[in-house]
């Protein structure tokens, strides 16, 4: 199928534009148009969904019409791509994301009772956020710091060597910087 | 055009080096601090912080900062190196705030090293360095001891450790200059002075002239560039170091990432400048050929040979692309390369493109490495603004392009097939091949892939020749392997040795062994399509083949040793849960097979395992072998398959006797308390979170087997070793 075609041959389109670029920020609407005039357009897809994650935070149900209507693609694509890579979410995630690598390095080194301390103090199991919306907890594999296992990571910030006695300590830090 | 190519070069070179000049004048001390993901996760940046408000607070205008990747020294970082003008480089190991300021005051304000806080040493800096090259290519054991004689002459003149010390290094890249009769080569720092030592009098005058009376001996110093001198001369007094040939990682832990004037200044795009001057693509292809250059993520194949493959298609449009995915975990070569020398990858990628004729280039990297990702983008920006992308490169006429695209954390992403469906905006699925991605890929154009590690490689090969770099290797893989070293071992980080050297060497000679008095049990390489290799088998020389032919993989280069207490059925399970999670999900073999073999596994671990459900597992895994679509699913059963080969027993322990005889499989371990050794403490009681330990004080306890629930607290607190773990006491 060719996606070269404006989408505007609708007699509606104006409407589904209209709610479409509402349902998107600005930056990323703007994006979207960017990558329409590059060739090979429908390839951005991918690099149009990290975008959406870097400024939202997740991938919500309104935004994949959003992305497709204005990106010219299938939503089953859209849906279809955002669902099979793991590093896209399709919730709203707490404030703070740990990641704990049960990579190879980290899982010889302990990071599974590392993962098991964390459930226990959250009450919440990996791929879930807490009520007050503060902590999501999630498996990741390798972080490419295996040098340092086991390792954490709480959103950006990469924690090395950590072993269960310091979680308590690190949820602490996180709730004084909230 | 030949000319236009080597001035634009030559002019590119003069601007470095005044920019190199304004930067490190002869007469400043540089501190050195590693930046990289794993570097900063110890502290680099507080620290880097710290020492530049310390020279601030100082006054000092001679110290300057700089900044670099990392040296691959994982258990060490931060790392910090003072490089004072005509001294020796003094490296601290695990430096923090607290540190920078005992290191700034005592050697940067009083010009003694710290010796307490150096990495690998304890000893002040001697005023001479010398390193001999100890490669089994320069040593002859028929020559005369060379090296032996040189301790016994600067002992003749009572020179002393203080003054002169000798360490051994692996090979410094000189082979040519070796080989030359009976001749060894030395490299003295400071300095980086290298002499080529032929007979008993040169060292008489290298000891006069230069040891004692601080002149060079211009007579045998080696001309060229030798590549090792610059890694030794700051590295190659620690025994993780010196054992290594560094030739991907080159520059890593040296230039600053995100300085295009360092590298250049370390020869960068100086191969390119020669591939376009030359202007001939059949030459490129040739060199690279008869290099024996193979590719480094995992498949073996040899480069020269794809490209060829891809220059004879008949298309206008063709692509290059490099895959930095390192998805298999436990792996991190590649990003470290990416982060600490991303130029070098971005020129190897160049030069494959020019010799197939690709006009434009993909950098398909992890999601996971931001630090990654900004810097092969700022290099890519850096090289656009020197005019080494874009249009007429280096005045030569020919164009090329390079774009970033993300991964989303898909392992399958690493198969080609997989890696060009998700560049070209889809699921990550792989799909049948042929056609392969030579004749018909990316927008079904004829695409090449070729992995981190292989591009960064390249340069080298043209810089330096095919022949040098053939020799480096073994008979059937030329050049060097990266291995990123972890789990069970004194020394973590990022390992480069030749072709074919043993697995011994990694592990215990640069690695430094198991830490904690306990016995080597398995390592682990190539990831989760990889394999378990039994510590019987350590002295196995590393290459594609002999891997293979354990049953394990080469991979892209993890490499994680396992002690005592790591069981192997758990491993097992671990890369089976692995790639079950990863299976994309196309195919029924590995869709279903993983699915299956993981239930198997867990009831093995859950201690419900049947005899049978060890052939199933078997027959399952070979089935998966032979009928998977792609690479991932065809490899998923090889961890398992190499666990059942060399441990056998372990998995009989776990079916038939129902125990887990590392007491890992908590379902498999049993507690009990010793009636000899207790002494009625109490401990483990109190500490029992079920309260199912009973005893009264100074009396026996007992441990209710039914509703223990094997944590393993008692065991642990316990501090007259009386608890027993399927039946053993605590070490
Ligand atoms: S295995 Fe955890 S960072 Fe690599």
């Amino acid at each position: 199928m060719s996606h070269t075609d404006q989408p505007c041959c609708t007699d509606n389109w104006p409407q589904i534009k209209a709610k479409s670029e509402a349902a998107l920020p600005r930056a990323i609407v703007e994006y979207i148009e960017q990558c329409r005039a590059k060739e090979h357009a429908e390839s951005q897809l991918i690099s149009v969904l990290h975008k959406l994650q870097g400024t939202v935070g997740y991938i919500g149900k309104e935004q994949i019409d959003a992305v497709a209507q204005l990106l010219g693609v299938p939503a089953a694509k859209v849906s279809g791509v955002a669902t099979f890579y793991h590093f896209f979410s399709l919730e709203e995630r707490g404030k703070f994301l740990i990641s704990v690598c049960l990579g190879t390095a980290c899982y010889v080194k302990g990071a599974q009772q590392v993962l098991e301390k964390f459930k226990e103090e959250l009450g919440i199991e990996s791929g879930e956020t807490t009520k007050d919306g503060m902590f999501s907890l999630q498996v990741s594999r390798c972080l490419g710091t295996c040098g340092l296992a086991p390792v954490v990571m709480i959103n950006e910030e990469v924690h090395a060597k950590v072993a269960p006695d310091n979680v308590a300590a690190l949820l602490k830090m996180c709730q004084d910087k909230a | 055009m030949t000319g236009t190519v080597e001035n634009t070069y030559a002019a590119l070179k003069e601007k470095a080096r005044q920019q190199y000049n304004l930067r490190h004048e002869a007469t400043k001390t540089r501190i050195q601090i590693g930046s990289a993901t794993c570097e900063n996760a110890a502290g680099s940046e507080k620290v880097l912080e710290e020492f530049r408000k310390h020279i601030v607070a100082s006054g000092k205008e001679d110290v300057v900062l700089h900044r670099t990747g990392c040296t691959g020294r994982c258990s060490r970082e931060p790392i910090v190196t003072v490089i004072a003008p005509g001294k020796i480089p003094v490296k601290y190991e695990r430096v923090d705030s607290g540190r920078v300021h005992e290191i700034f005051t005592s050697h940067i304000m009083g010009g003694k090293a710290k010796a307490e806080l150096m990495l690998d040493s304890t000893e002040q800096p001697a005023q001479y360095e010398l390193f001999f090259c100890n490669s089994a290519r320069c040593i002859n054991p028929a020559k005369v001891d060379l090296v032996g004689l040189f301790y016994d002459k600067l002992e003749q003149n009572n020179i002393s450790a203080e003054n002169a010390r000798i360490s051994k290094t692996s090979c410094m890249g000189l082979c040519e200059a070796g080989r030359e009769g009976e001749a060894i080569n030395v490299l003295i720092r400071p300095g980086k002075v290298i002499y080529n030592v032929k007979k008993a009098t040169d060292i008489d005058e290298i000891i006069a002239a230069h040891i004692i009376g601080g002149k060079t001996v211009e007579r045998l110093i080696v001309g060229g560039n030798p590549l090792g001198a610059r890694f030794f001369e700051l590295y190659g007094d620690s025994a993780f170091f010196n054992r290594q040939s560094r030739l991907a990682l080159r520059n890593s832990g040296l230039i600053d990432p995100e300085n295009i004037y360092e590298y250049v200044m370390v020869d960068g795009f100086e191969a390119l400048a020669k591939v376009l001057a030359k202007s001939d693509r059949g030459w490129v292809i040739d060199e690279v050929t008869k290099s024996t250059l193979r590719g480094r993520g995992g498949g073996g194949y040899p480069t020269g040979t794809k490209w060829s493959m891809a220059a004879k298609e008949n298309n206008e449009t063709k692509y290059i692309i490099c895959n930095a995915d390192e998805g298999d975990p436990g792996a991190f070569m590649d990003r470290s390369m990416l982060e600490g020398d991303p130029l070098s990858i971005i020129e190897g990628m160049m030069i494959g493109a020019y010799a197939m004729g690709a006009s434009n280039g993909f950098f398909y990297v992890r999601a996971e490495y931001p630090l990654a990702i900004k810097r092969i983008e700022t290099a890519l920006k850096l090289c656009r603004e020197h005019g080494l992308l874009g249009k007429n490169i280096l005045g030569s006429g020919w164009d090329f392009e390079i774009e970033v695209r993300l991964g989303a954390g898909a392992f399958v992403c690493g198969e080609e097939t997989a890696l060009i469906h998700s560049i070209e905006g889809e699921r990550g699925q792989p799909r049948v091949r042929p056609p392969y991605p030579t004749t018909s890929g990316l927008w079904g154009k004829p695409t090449v892939i070729n992995n981190v590690e292989t591009f960064a490689n390249v340069p080298l090969i043209l810089l330096y020749g095919a022949q040098w770099f053939k020799q480096i290797g073994s008979a059937r893989a030329g050049g060097t392997k990266v291995f990123s070293l972890t789990g069970k071992v004194h020394h973590t980080g990022l390992v480069e040795v030749p072709m074919g050297s043993t697995l011994r060497e990694v592990v215990f000679d640069i690695g430094g062994g198991v830490p904690g008095g306990k016995a080597l049990k398995a390592i682990q390489t190539g990831g989760p399509a990889g394999g378990t290799i039994p510590a019987s088998l350590i002295d196995t020389a590393v290459d594609y083949e002999s891997l293979t032919a354990l049953g394990s993989i080469m991979g892209s280069g993890g490499m994680i040793v396992m002690d005592e207490t790591d069981c192997m059925v758990d491993i097992a399970k671990f890369f089976i849960t692995f790639s079950q999670d990863e299976s994309c999900g196309k195919c029924t073999p590995c869709r279903e097979g993983t699915k299956r073999m993981l239930e198997i596994l867990d009831r093995i671990t859950a201690g419900k395992g049947e005899k049978e459900d060890l052939d199933k597992l078997e027959r399952l895994a070979n089935l998966l072998r032979k009928s998977s679509l792609c690479g991932l699913g065809r490899a998923a059963p090889n961890p398992v398959l190499s666990t059942m080969k060399y441990f056998r027993k372990e998995y009989d322990a776990h079916v038939i006797d129902k125990v887990c005889p590392s007491g890992k499989c908590k379902a498999l371990v049993k507690f009990e308390i010793s009636e000899e050794k207790c002494v009625g403490c109490t401990a483990c009681a109190r500490h029992c979170p079920v309260a199912c330990i009973s005893g009264t004080p100074k009396h026996l306890h007992v441990i209710d087997q039914t509703r223990c629930i094997r944590c393993g607290k008692c065991f642990e607190v316990c501090r007259f070793n009386a608890v027993l773990k399927n039946g053993k006491a605590k070490a």
